[in-house]
């Protein structure tokens, strides 16, 4: 089954309840997936910085030092840039805060490859949830309400989110096996339904020399957006040639730095809903995970036609 | 009139109260309000009574409605009035998909849209449709009739027994076995019926007849290699 939630908020005054009005969303999507749930927040952006999103199973002695580790080796690499500098690396400051499982890096904007690069060396058992200016992404085991609350959900602000609640069926229940799924730089992706050739697509994209952390069908999605998108298309025409691509039944929520976006299979057996007013898009897999937005009772609420790609951008 | 707060009282509370209503009860008028998207919304009814659900709910509303009136004034999910053997279920705005799945015989009204599969399996159930319907609507439609005032999606009436089909604007594509067919004098009185049931202002003669060709009825040998 699985349960998928978003909401990109056109008013800048509710920003600071995103969190909680999102919470609320997902906590009603428990029954469609009460087995892992997680969120991609588009908090605040910093200029020149981006954010990593990094997850482990063991935290305290995975982030313990974390930022001073990065920090030193990002500032090697920055010296060993400058053509015949040998002279002390100096810090390019990396900071670190820390969220449960999760942490978000803060990282000098130009140095996030590198910082991907880096980071399964000195830490090789993290896992990097995203990458971006403002994108953060928590997933974790768990009844919805549960990780929400690990994560203090309720309390972040933001221009949009989007969050899922899983019932596996494809793979297993996992961290690594929970939605949202990064498809690139302050890019994600959530689905509702089942990839029935990810195997084979999987092996193609490893050809093309795509990486997987798991046997999960949703991860092979985002990494066909991924993929797609780093041959030059945009997001909407990788959405378009992914009705051709994908076979199986998907609902599927994007988000972008400043868009969000929806897409059902031509077939469009797995359900959505969404709602629009003067302050918001909402998204649910169900009506009753909107009801208790603001303003909703006159909000234009309709289901998204199948095989059409449906986007708003701020 | 006797009202349920189904937010306060509970899904289980509303459906047993319902369900117990004798066919002679005289607390005839109901009204459900906070259904919230609640799903499986007044199922399962056995007696004449008349239930209004204020505002729009989830699945299978009004499922397997038997001489009950239930009408819906929001909007409605997957496979409303499924099963329904008799009695009229109005849904004053949208519906999901799968609407009147496999109902027996009794009224569906639906006053917007129904997304995909409506009437899917529909074996006597009359469904009447105000805007438009979904692709693969009336998919192996057994008997009944599907009255769509608006227009069709793809693959409408695909592999469709001897249910009848009535479309005002225009129809995406016909599914397999699905043809058009002549509208004689006496189809033209069932819709006129079936019009003025669903309180639908419109002229039948509007209306072009869909049903089957009968062509997958029997094995035919010259199709063997398809098989």
């Amino acid at each position: 089954m699985c349960g998928i939630v978003g909401l990109f908020l056109k008013d800048r005054s509710l920003e600071s309840r995103l969190g909680t009005l999102l919470t609320g969303m997902l906590v009603t999507m428990s029954d469609r997936g009460p087995d892992s749930a997680g969120v991609a927040i588009y908090g605040e952006s910093e200029e020149g910085r981006a954010k990593l999103t990094v997850q482990s199973v063991a935290p305290n002695s995975d982030f313990a030092g974390l930022a001073e580790d990065l920090d030193r080796a990002l500032a090697e690499d920055r010296a060993a840039d400058v053509a015949g500098d040998n002279g002390p690396a100096t810090r390019v400051g990396v900071s670190l805060c820390r969220n449960d499982t999760h942490a978000v890096l803060s990282v000098p904007a130009g140095q996030v490859r590198m910082a991907r690069d880096r980071l399964p060396e000195l830490r090789p058992g993290i896992h990097i949830m995203s990458d971006g200016a403002a994108i953060e992404i928590y997933k974790e085991v768990g009844l919805p309400g549960t990780v929400a609350d690990r994560f203090g959900l309720p309390t972040m602000a933001g221009s949009h989110g989007i969050g899922h609640t899983r019932m596996a069926t494809e793979s297993a229940v996992t961290t690594e096996g929970a939605h949202p799924y990064s498809t690139g730089s302050d890019q994600c992706l959530v689905h509702n339904g089942s990839l029935s050739n990810h195997n084979r697509l999987r092996r193609r994209l490893r050809r093309e020399g795509m990486t997987f952390e798991s046997e999960n069908d949703t991860e092979v999605g985002a990494a066909y957006l991924t993929w797609r998108m780093d041959r030059g298309a945009s997001l909407g025409e990788a959405l378009e040639t992914s009705i051709e691509d994908l076979d199986g039944f998907y609902t599927f929520v994007v988000g972008t730095r400043d868009g969000f976006g929806v897409l059902r299979d031509p077939i469009a057996c797995k359900p959505a809903v969404l709602a629009e007013t003067d302050a918001y898009v909402a998204f649910g897999s169900e009506y009753r995970a909107l009801v208790d937005l603001p303003g909703i009772d006159r909000a234009r609420v309709w289901e998204p036609e199948p095989a059409e790609v449906y986007f708003w951008t701020h | 009139m006797e009202t349920i707060d189904l937010a306060a009282m509970g899904l289980r509370h509303l459906n047993r109260t319902l369900q117990s209503l004798d066919p002679g009860t005289n607390r005839r008028h109901w009204d459900v309000v906070n259904p919230r998207g609640s799903h499986a919304v007044a199922v399962g009814l056995s007696a004449p009574v008349e239930v209004t659900v204020r505002g729009s709910t989830g699945y299978y509303c009004a499922g397997m409605n038997q001489l009950a009136t239930i009408r819906i004034t929001g909007s409605v999910g997957p496979g409303v009035a499924e099963n329904m053997m008799s009695g009229k279920v109005v849904v004053e705005g949208d519906a999901s998909q799968s609407a009147g799945a496999t109902g027996h015989g009794g009224l569906l009204v639906i006053k917007g849209n129904a997304a995909s599969r409506c009437g899917i399996s529909m074996k006597g159930i009359d469904i009447v449709v105000h805007g438009n319907v979904g692709h693969m609507s009336a998919f192996m439609a057994q008997a009944g009739t599907l009255v769509i005032a608006g227009d069709a999606g793809d693959a409408l009436g695909d592999s469709i027994y001897e249910a009848q089909i009535f479309v005002r604007g225009s129809v995406r594509s016909l599914g397999a076995d699905c043809i058009v067919k002549p509208v004689r004098p006496e189809h033209r009185a069932l819709l006129a019926e079936r019009l003025e049931q669903a309180g639908l202002d419109a002229r039948p003669e509007d209306f072009r007849r869909y049903g089957s060709a009968r062509k997958l009825y029997n094995f035919d040998v010259d199709n063997a290699g398809a098989y």
